[in-house]
């Protein structure tokens, strides 16, 4: 969906639903989700239907991702850090911690 | 106890939100200095610095308005401030404590006054499709473009009205994106409209022909500009495939990326949810708290600064946020009227020098009509998926204002909390009842203003960050 | 047709569009009598829009074995009042009773609910009162999506327990009112009730309107509405927080009394109890107080987000039990009065209705008098 016309800047390796990806320190994830080529970035609790980041600023809460194994976190809000794990989700989140 | 005390919490490092900061500090005030996004400058100078660091050729891209925001973090990184990124608000209350929290652990701080300078949002844009993946905002666009100097792939397709959609497209086009169309709504009677508000809007005029200049390298470009007056509908299944122009003649373009733009209205969370006295913008249909010239608002304790109060623009919200930090150093007995008076002087001046473009801009680029009542299938609330025709129902069946429709059919209910279909609610509920927006009133705001986590709370006064 | 400026007439004015009276005008109706509900605008008291959606069983009418009665047959009543709504109108007001529980934390909730319970059954509830106390392996059974934190010993649980989705449930009972061809006039709070001839006239900031009953279902309204008619009955505002999460894959089979899924997935965490006379703005203090119990109950919750908080405020009588009653002075005039207005709903669409329309009162109301707060004390 996107791409990067300059990436110069430190680069990180992170991990897009399995795959490693590199971005830029100071991306946010939902930004090097869209580099990544990605369509939805989740489907909606209620019917299903597919989402992408809509606003980019902290506002529309489209982005929401499961990061670093926590649900739901605005991905636009988010920068890249080394090694995050970064999950497209699928409706309602878990509440993990049970069998 | 986590709790912490200072003279001023300031909401926001836009450009509102530093000057205010440094104002203030300058003035002998003790300042926090919070914004929950990780690098200063707010919406316009977003990751300024960082990309004058590392890729200066971009700030000729982005322009000399952008460049010029350097100078203001400059200027903030100099003071004596706290300065707390990445940190959310979600709370403020009328005595002054200011609840905030980093996404391990909230906290509270308890300030004397409130400045606040959390800016404005884009104005939502409910047209058919509008929430299929490859539509987002022109601003949205413009972030990516800033922050990660990314362009859309693919062609990509524009749709709406005023300076930001033009801005947008030319930076876009500038970057190297595919932009097949420029669709505006903008029609002749606005044209009409606007006209009388043409010569006071001369001071300003360095916009009118900064507006002009992007319209003809655009064209220039091959870009077609067209007009879409009756709106548009996108176009796609799983993700969005073209923009479709609504009209006897209706094109259909091919795009995998559109960008939607009606203008910025005032992020009005913050200042509903302290019960402050607002008011209705007739022209661009948006809410605002009430202000003096130096920010003051229904709550002494309380100020706001920046497009949080109006839309005014970048260089006006720098200037309001200096009289603001003025107007809270005088309240706290730090400088005398006559000293605040003195100060504010120059601010005023060029507060009212980029304002005067205002009444023009807010004339020529109304809202349309399709956009504010839209049709019935159409989906106003994002997150619970609520259409127009749903909310018309509601009010039939005599839901009075936002709030009754709100328990009705859960609009607002979900993690935007109503910054998305806020103001269509107001709007269609005053059209289905025949009254004015301002006697429909708005979503009662409760905390949180932004969602935190049950352990971040659960945390708050322990001094133990949660895992 | 009535001259222009007269007022509208009807068989019945209920005041009041929150949970009470929408459900005894269901039950009017459909006796084929005229009714209208008058009610206040938008940003008001409703505590129909502000509560937990309980059909609560356990605990209630500690005092009073007549409100155990009138609870339970409320509930029993609820399947049927839920599937009737869902019938004319489509919309599912999420009624289930798969038995609720209270959790306990620690020894001490234990031996307090024990004794508060205990006083109940003594009182009249018996061998039949539907409640149990059943330990931290009963409660791990009944949950198995959760994880119990270490504190929980046990629960207090009860087969009558359900609940219902609140709003949905104001939704339906107004597109049915309205469907069953009932007149809903929102912005017409109602100043005052006077007599006229045979019946009374109500002064509203819409107009008037005329009707020989009038039901005053008014919630906090009462307070003030009540006394020149000759009901004068002692409602305070007791605040209560309500915190609740982002929608969440199912985990909780059954209501438990702080923490209800609903059927979209949210979690709702509750419920304090302050006395802030009418300040309804949240008291951050108490959001921690929730949320750091609903942590140490079930850890799992830590990383959910909290969506929306609030703070309504309960309609409480001096001994927390409800007043049903007809004005001495003013015949014709009725006065309601209740916490649990959600509970109750069934049974007033189905019973109190009757009695307004002049069915003698069922046995229960013998004790929901207004004479009870004014009578010195024995
Ligand atoms: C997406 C977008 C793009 C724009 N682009 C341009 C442009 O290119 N040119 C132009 O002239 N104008 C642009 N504008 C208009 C813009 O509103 C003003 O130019 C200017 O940024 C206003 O400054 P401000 O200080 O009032 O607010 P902002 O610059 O918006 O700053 C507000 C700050 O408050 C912070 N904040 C908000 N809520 C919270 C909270 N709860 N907790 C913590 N922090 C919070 C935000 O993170 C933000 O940094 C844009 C607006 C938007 C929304
Ligand atoms: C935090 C909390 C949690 C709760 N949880 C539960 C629960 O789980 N289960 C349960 O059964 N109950 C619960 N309740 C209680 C329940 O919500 C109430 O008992 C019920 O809403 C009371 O109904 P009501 O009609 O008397 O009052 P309301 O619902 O408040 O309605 C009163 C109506 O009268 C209108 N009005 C007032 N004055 C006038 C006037 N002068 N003229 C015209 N109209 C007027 C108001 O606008 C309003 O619409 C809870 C309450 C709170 C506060
Ligand atoms: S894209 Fe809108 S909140 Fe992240």
């Amino acid at each position: 969906m996107m791409h990067r016309r300059n990436t110069a800047g430190e680069r990180v390796t992170i991990n897009i639903d399995g795959k490693n990806v590199e971005a830029v320190v100071g991306e946010s994830v939902a930004a090097a989700v869209l580099a990544a080529g990605a369509g939805a970035t989740r489907t909606t609790p209620v019917s299903g239907a597919p989402r992408a980041p809509y606003c980019m600023m902290g506002v529309c809460f489209e982005c929401l991702m499961d990061i670093d194994g926590i649900p739901n976190r605005q991905a636009c809000m988010v920068s890249v850090t080394p090694g995050m794990k970064i999950k497209r989700q699928a409706g309602a989140r878990t509440v993990g911690g049970a069998s | 106890m986590s709790e912490q005390a200072c003279d001023v919490v300031v909401i926001g490092a836009g450009p509102a939100g530093m000057r205010a900061a440094v104002t203030a500090a300058n003035e002998g005030l003790s300042v926090t200095l919070i914004d929950e996004q990780t690098e200063a400058g707010g919406q316009i100078y977003r990751a300024v610095a960082r990309v004058a660091r590392t890729r200066p050729a971009d700030l000729t891209l982005l322009g000399p308005e952008y460049a010029a925001g350097g100078d203001i973090v400059l200027e903030l990184d100099a003071a004596d401030i706290t300065v707390l990124h990445g940190h959310t608000v979600w709370q403020i209350s009328q005595d002054g404590t200011v609840w905030c929290s980093d996404g391990t652990k909230a906290k509270s701080i308890t300030a004397r006054f409130v400045i606040m300078a959390s800016g404005a949002q884009e104005r939502p844009v409910p047209v058919p499709g509008w929430t299929l993946p490859g539509v987002m905002t022109a601003g949205a666009a413009q972030i990516l473009l800033k922050s990660a100097a990314m362009v859309p792939d693919g062609p990509v397709a524009l749709y709406g009205s005023g300076p930001l959609l033009l801005l947008v497209a030319d930076q876009l086009l500038s970057a190297g994106a595919d932009i097949r169309v420029v669709a505006e709504t903008t029609t002749f009677k606005d044209y009409l409209n606007a006209a009388p508000h043409l010569l006071g809007a001369l001071p300003a005029s360095k916009y009118l022909k900064k507006g002009i200049a992007l319209r003809r390298h655009l064209k220039a470009a091959g870009v077609p500009i067209i007009k879409a007056p009756n709106g548009v509908s996108i176009e796609g299944t799983e993700r969005a495939t073209g923009l479709r122009i609504i009209g006897k003649h209706g094109q259909t373009f091919e795009a995998e990326t559109i960008l939607l733009q009606q203008g910025v209205v005032p992020n009005t969370q913050a200042s509903w949810q302290l019960r402050l006295d607002h008011a209705w913008h007739a022209a661009q249909h948006y809410w605002y708290p009430t202000t003096d010239r130096f920010g003051a608002t229904s709550l002494a304790n309380v100020f706001i600064a920046g497009d949080g109060a109006g839309i005014f623009g970048a260089e006006a919200a720098a200037a309001a946020g200096a009289l603001a930090g003025l107007g809270v150093a005088h309240a706290a007995g730090n400088i005398s009227a006559a000293a605040r008076d003195q100060k504010a002087l120059p601010f005023i001046a060029l507060h009212k020098k980029a304002a005067a473009i205002r009444p023009l801009l807010d004339h020529l680029f109304p809202p349309p009509a399709h956009i504010l009542v839209p049709d019935d299938a159409t989906i106003i609330c994002r997150c619970e998926e609520i259409t127009a025709g749903q909310v018309r129902d509601a009010a039939k069946l005599g839901a009075p204002g936002p709030n009754q429709l709100k328990a009705f059919l859960r609009a607002g209910m979900g993690p935007c909390q109503g910054r998305m279909c806020g103001l269509s609610v107001v709007e269609i509920m005053a059209r289905a009842h025949g009254k004015s927006p301002a006697e429909i009133g708005a979503y009662r705001i409760r905390p949180p203003l932004k969602p935190l986590s049950l352990a971040e709370l659960a945390a708050m006064d322990d001094d133990t960050p949660t895992p | 047709m009535p001259a222009p400026g007269a007022p509208r007439t009807f068989d019945v004015a209920v005041i009041g569009g929150g949970m009470i009276g929408p459900a005894v005008s269901l039950g009017l109706l459909e006796r084929g009598l005229r009714v209208c509900i008058l009610d206040e605008g938008d940003d008001v008291l409703r505590v129909a829009r502000g509560n937990f959606g309980l059909i609560w069983f356990q605990g209630k009418g500690f005092g009073m074995p007549r409100y155990v009665e009138w609870t339970r047959r409320s509930a029993m009543l609820y399947a049927d009042f839920a599937a009737e709504l869902k019938d004319s109108t489509g919309v599912d007001i999420g009624h289930a009773r798969p038995g609720g529980l209270e959790l306990l934390l620690g020894e001490d909730e234990l031996a307090h609910r024990q004794h508060y319970l205990g006083q109940i059954y003594q009182q009249g509830g018996g061998a039949n009162y539907e409640v149990e106390f059943i330990d931290r392996k009963q409660v791990a059974d009944m949950l198995p999506n959760v994880t119990l934190g270490e504190d929980v010993i046990g629960a207090s649980y009860s087969p009558l327990d359900g609940h219902v989705n609140p709003l949905f449930l104001l939704r339906a009972m107004h597109t049915r009112f309205q469907q069953a061809g009932g007149t809903y006039l929102p912005h017409h709070r109602v100043s005052g009730v006077r007599k006229d001839g045979d019946a009374y006239t109500l002064d509203t900031e819409g107009g008037s309107v005329s009707a020989p009953k009038v039901v005053i279902a008014a919630g906090h309204g009462l307070k003030t509405l009540g006394p020149p008619l000759g009901l004068d009955i002692p409602i305070r505002p007791q605040r209560g927080h309500i915190m609740v999460t982002e929608r969440a894959q199912p985990m909780l089979p059954m209501p438990i009394s702080a923490f209800r899924q609903t059927v979209e997935g949210s979690i709702m965490l509750g419920v304090s109890a302050e006395e802030a006379g009418y300040d309804d703005t949240i008291d951050t203090a108490t959001l921690h107080t929730i949320a750091a119990r609903a942590k140490r109950t079930m850890p799992q919750l830590g990383n959910l987000n909290i969506v929306r908080t609030w703070a309504a405020l309960r309609v409480l009588t001096p001994d927390k039990c409800p007043v049903y009653a007809e004005s001495d002075s003013h015949p014709g005039i009725f006065g309601i009065a209740s916490h649990s207005g959600v509970t109750l709903a069934a049974a007033n669409a189905k019973v109190t209705a009757g009695w307004i329309a002049g069915d003698p009162p069922p046995p229960e109301f013998e004790a929901f008098t207004v004479e009870r707060f004014h009578d010195a004390p024995a």
